[in-house]
């Protein structure tokens, strides 16, 4: 390679070319996600919205109609019962309760519905009952969490680097999670609180990438005194290219490994991890760069006196 | 010399990943099915128990595997399960009533490991099976009851000074107490302000209203919750569970958790049964008989805490929803021990009328619990009523009782404690809800464990493999420090006695991929710099150098975002939460330090090597 110079293009892929079909995309698969979530809404698991989920076992393929009327019978409306895995296995869903209700009492109402049947009796593998108010406290807390993370990460990027690239960095991450949250909302899958946490780590996670071309724009800023900021950015990509979609690689084998072998508890969290990673490594070489270059961040803004001098004794 | 480091920096790493490698060993030794024995109330954890259980356990031809005594339990320990539900049983017969005989998993962790203490992680009730509730104390309901009791001793108050009142009604938190005239409201005032603490009274016409003081509402919101921990506490005890979490969350919650416990059912019953006292007279006139036949009529036969029997009589005279409060103190004239009862109106004239005939006679106070106890008779769960009736507490009446009293003659401060605490939890204990149950079955906790791990197991061979192929020596290097990492997660959560949750193993997973980020930054980089014409030993003082800024800035973001998932839940996910935020900064130091040190070790000496990455 040779040396610097201004009218030798240093990088491979001009992707800086097509940020404005990266724009385009970016806002459609964000109106889309918008779109959906705002039609057909989340599918909230009962961490989120209250109610009961019943894993029950039984020894012979359950007559599913025979539960959903002893349900009825005992006063709960609209019981979703259906098949889990096998015949013999039932996931009962039932209503949150109204407030007022009493949970204990809920409970011995539902075991006396299932133990009706008396031939066969269901092995009860797992119970999941949240009150309301649980519930509602969950959503606030989640809520509060996502603010609280998007604001601290907007001061630190703002103070490592420059108010513009924090921006851009923040602006990439909503973008990634307005997606991830988007596909489970069109796909209309399972929105528990392993998912939430999912989307909570890929707001921490899909900044290091970010971060990654975000510091080789700084170098290359203070590096190379003559090239304009498009091609700083364009060249920073470059060089990071291999380890951006190295360090995503590796991570999404990890998050694979849960959705694939993760059983019921993990499937979708690895989903929304790997859905995270593909759109955090897409939204870090084009939504994060691009839009800290519409915002005008310029090489002026980024010759801070922290750092110069002495690291820049080059081998 | 610039690839290396100085003998105190690799002497400290070396160390710190030894540390780590025995740490994190004794989650790898499993567990032994044993048997465990918790003494109720007084009962005796001493060689005499030990020699007692082996008996009856060689009896029925068992041999345990090892018996251990410690301060708080007696376990044992047996081969197979088969074994330990056998023991159960037998021991179960011979301990009846004094010791409670749960069973539990105990970690099988080798002698030497347990000497420098170092022991497994604990497992969730997600992957070991059990039940979770959280309980929501109903806090309207305990200042309802405070303000009622507040209405009643103003009431009684009022009477007993000989002040007209017209009525005493409690209204939207406010106590209205109603009077003719200005000047009995006037008298009145002054009489409530001076006795009745905790209110805060203000005229209005004829009308004095109290309320209470925000100080004072905080206190009983505050007692509530944990006087209900407590009676959980006494009655999970009971229910014979091997380590059993009961603890305040927030200010109106109690979590309890029950590892291993299938029937829900039994444990509802269990946690809501309620609880009463009496006071009785002691029959002294007749000689306390040894079995119930020979009672004499009038009386009961009652047995004590020891099982030593005590004859009562029938009549009672006060019931514990007249107690309106109980504190524990120390009696004023000979310092010692003593609890100090609150009674209401109709309690306190029965009881002054009772004591005033019975001078230098004993009063006994029984505790009485009301269980519904559900078993398995011929496949059918029959449900019985069972009710637990015994002597807490017999002390001798010294003077005419009022309203306010005290029982001295206590053991000591620690049981005047516990005395006041039952009377509380008997008679106060504000209605509790559940608000959130988790049930997971044994079964499904063994397939929650088998399928993290084996997407743990997946997923590191899969990052191990690729970094091998992509970076050679230094990938077998990124792997090395990729195992100590885990290693040092899995000893950072063992020296925490933290809990593993199925969350948190997926957290572990992922700290895989992500820590291996670190390595690829630096290696990248030193590939970077050999492109650009760097000396192999230049290349590598400056990957590491160059990358370091990069790998802390990604690092301190993730960190943010791990630690937010502390605020949201209070379950499994927070298990992902701790995992997570302890592999990220643990894969901060293994990926500079530890990585450092073999690739130094490796190539430091090498003035031109070539570098296979």
């Amino acid at each position: 390679m040779s040396a610097n110079t201004v009218t030798q293009r240093h990088y491979a892929i001009d992707f800086m070319k097509w940020r404005g079909t990266a724009v385009v995309a970016s806002l459609a698969l964000s109106v889309i996600a918008i779109g959906s979530l705002t039609i057909k809404g989340l599918n909230f698991a009962v961490d989120f919205t209250g109610g009961t989920v019943i894993e029950a076992g039984y020894q012979h393929p359950a007559d599913l109609n025979a539960i959903r009327s002893d349900l009825e019978a005992a006063g709960f409306s609209n019981p979703t019962v259906q098949n889990f895995g096998t015949t013999k296995d039932v996931l009962i869903r039932l209503a949150p309760l109204k407030r007022g209700e009493k949970g204990m009492e809920m409970r011995t109402q539902v075991m006396d519905a299932l133990n009706k049947n008396v031939e066969d009796r269901p092995d009860i593998k797992r119970v999941e009952f949240v009150g309301p108010q649980v519930g509602d406290d969950l959503v606030e807390g989640s809520l509060i969490a996502l603010l609280a993370s998007t604001v601290f990460i907007l001061i630190y990027v703002a103070w490592r680097f420059e108010y513009r690239f924090a921006l851009g960095a923040i602006l990439a991450t909503l973008h990634d999670i307005t997606v991830i949250v988007g596909l489970f909302s069109v796909f209309q899958l399972d929105f528990d609180l392993t998912v939430l946490a999912a989307v909570l780590t890929i707001m921490g996670y899909s900044l290091n990438d970010t971060i990654v071309v975000f510091d080789r724009v700084r170098e290359n800023f203070r590096k190379i005194r003559r090239a304009d900021t498009l091609e700083i950015i364009n060249q920073s990509i470059n060089e990071t290219l291999s380890r951006t979609l190295m360090t995503s690689f590796l991570t999404f084998l990890t998050a694979m490994a849960m959705a694939i072998w993760g059983g019921e508890v993990l499937r979708n969290f690895g989903i929304a991890l790997v859905i995270g990673i593909f759109v955090g490594t897409y939204s870090s070489i084009y939504v994060a760069t691009a839009l800290a270059y519409k915002l005008g961040v310029s090489r002026a803004d980024l010759l801070v006196p922290e750092k110069e001098g002495a690291e820049d004794g080059r081998p | 010399m610039r690839n290396h480091f100085p003998l105190w920096k690799n002497s400290l790493i070396s160390l710190i990943l030894v540390l780590a490698a025995v740490y994190a060993l004794p989650n790898f030794f499993g567990e032994d099915p044993s048997v465990q024995l918790s003494p109720l109330r007084g009962a005796l954890l001493d060689q005499n128990l030990v020699a007692t259980a082996e008996k009856s356990l060689t009896a029925v031809g068992l041999t345990p595997k090892a018996v251990e005594l410690s301060d708080k339990r007696l376990l044992i320990r047996f081969e197979d399960t088969d074994a330990q539900l056998k023991a159960s049983d037998t021991l179960g017969t011979t301990f009846e009533g004094r010791y409670t005989v749960a069973l539990n998993l105990a970690p099988a962790t080798p002698d030497w490991l347990r000497r420098i203490g170092a022991g497994p992680m604990y497992l969730g009730l997600d992957l070991r099976g059990g039940v979770h509730f959280m309980m929501q104390v109903d806090m309207d309901a305990a200042i309802k009851q405070a303000e009622e009791r507040y209405a009643e001793d103003i009431r009684t108050l009022l009477r007993d000074s000989k002040i007209h009142y017209g009525s005493v009604d409690r209204n939207n938190h406010v106590i209205q107490i109603k009077f003719q005239d200005a000047n009995t409201l006037g008298q009145a005032e002054s009489t409530l302000k001076r006795e009745v603490r905790g209110l805060v009274f203000d005229e209005d016409g004829t009308t004095l209203n109290g309320r209470m003081s925000d100080t004072e509402a905080r206190e009983i919101r505050r007692l509530a919750v944990a006087q209900n921990v407590t009676t959980l506490r006494n009655r999970v005890n009971e229910l014979g569970v091997a380590e059993p979490v009961i603890q305040q969350q927030g200010d109106d919650r109690i979590v309890v958790q029950l590892p291993g416990v299938q029937d829900t059912a039994r444990a509802k019953e269990i946690l809501g049964a309620t609880a009463t006292l009496e006071f009785r007279m002691v029959d002294a006139d007749h000689p306390t008989p040894t079995d119930e036949t020979k009672t004499p009529i009038g009386s009961k036969l009652y047995k004590d805490r020891q099982g030593k029997p005590v004859l009562l009589q029938r009549k009672i005279i006060v019931t514990g929803d007249q107690i309106i409060d109980a504190s524990s103190g120390l009696e004023q004239q000979s310092g010692s021990a003593a609890v100090f009862i609150t009674l209401n109106g109709p309690g306190a004239r029965k009881m002054a009328d009772t004591t005033k005939e019975n001078i230098n006679k004993s009063m006994a106070v029984v505790y009485i619990e009301n269980k519904n106890e559900t078993k398995e008779v011929g496949g059918k769960k029959v449900t019985t009523k069972r009710t637990v009736e015994e002597v807490i507490n017999i002390a001798t009446i010294r003077d005419r009782f009022s309203k306010r009293f005290q029982i001295s003659g206590l053991d000591g401060t620690d049981e005047a404690r516990n005395l006041s605490l039952l009377l509380r939890s008997g008679a106060l204990a504000a209605p509790v809800d559940i608000v959130e149950e988790r049930t997971v079955g044994p079964s499904l906790g063994k397939e929650n464990i088998a399928q993290g791990v084996r997407s743990f197991e997946i997923g590191f061979l899969l990052v191990a493999l690729v970094v091998l192929f992509y970076y050679k020596v230094f990938g077998i290097v990124a792997n090395i420090t990729l195992l100590f990492n885990v290693a040092l997660i899995l000893a950072i959560l063992s020296a925490m006695q933290a809990t593993l949750t199925l969350p948190g193993i997926a957290g572990i997973t992922l700290t895989v991929g992500m820590a291996v980020d670190a390595n690829v930054l630096i290696y990248e980089r030193i590939k970077e710099e050999i492109r650009n014409g760097a000396s192999p030993q230049g290349a590598i003082y400056a990957g590491f150098d160059r990358a370091f800024a990069t790998i802390w800035d990604s690092h301190v973001t993730n960190l943010i975002a791990a630690v937010m998932l502390f605020g949201i839940g209070s379950g499994p996910v927070k298990g992902f939460a701790v995992t997570l935020t302890i592999g990220i900064i643990t894969s901060l130091f293994t990926a500079v330090s530890c990585t450092r040190m073999m690739v130094n070790f490796i190539y430091g000496q090498k003035r031109a090597a070539k570098l296979w990455i």
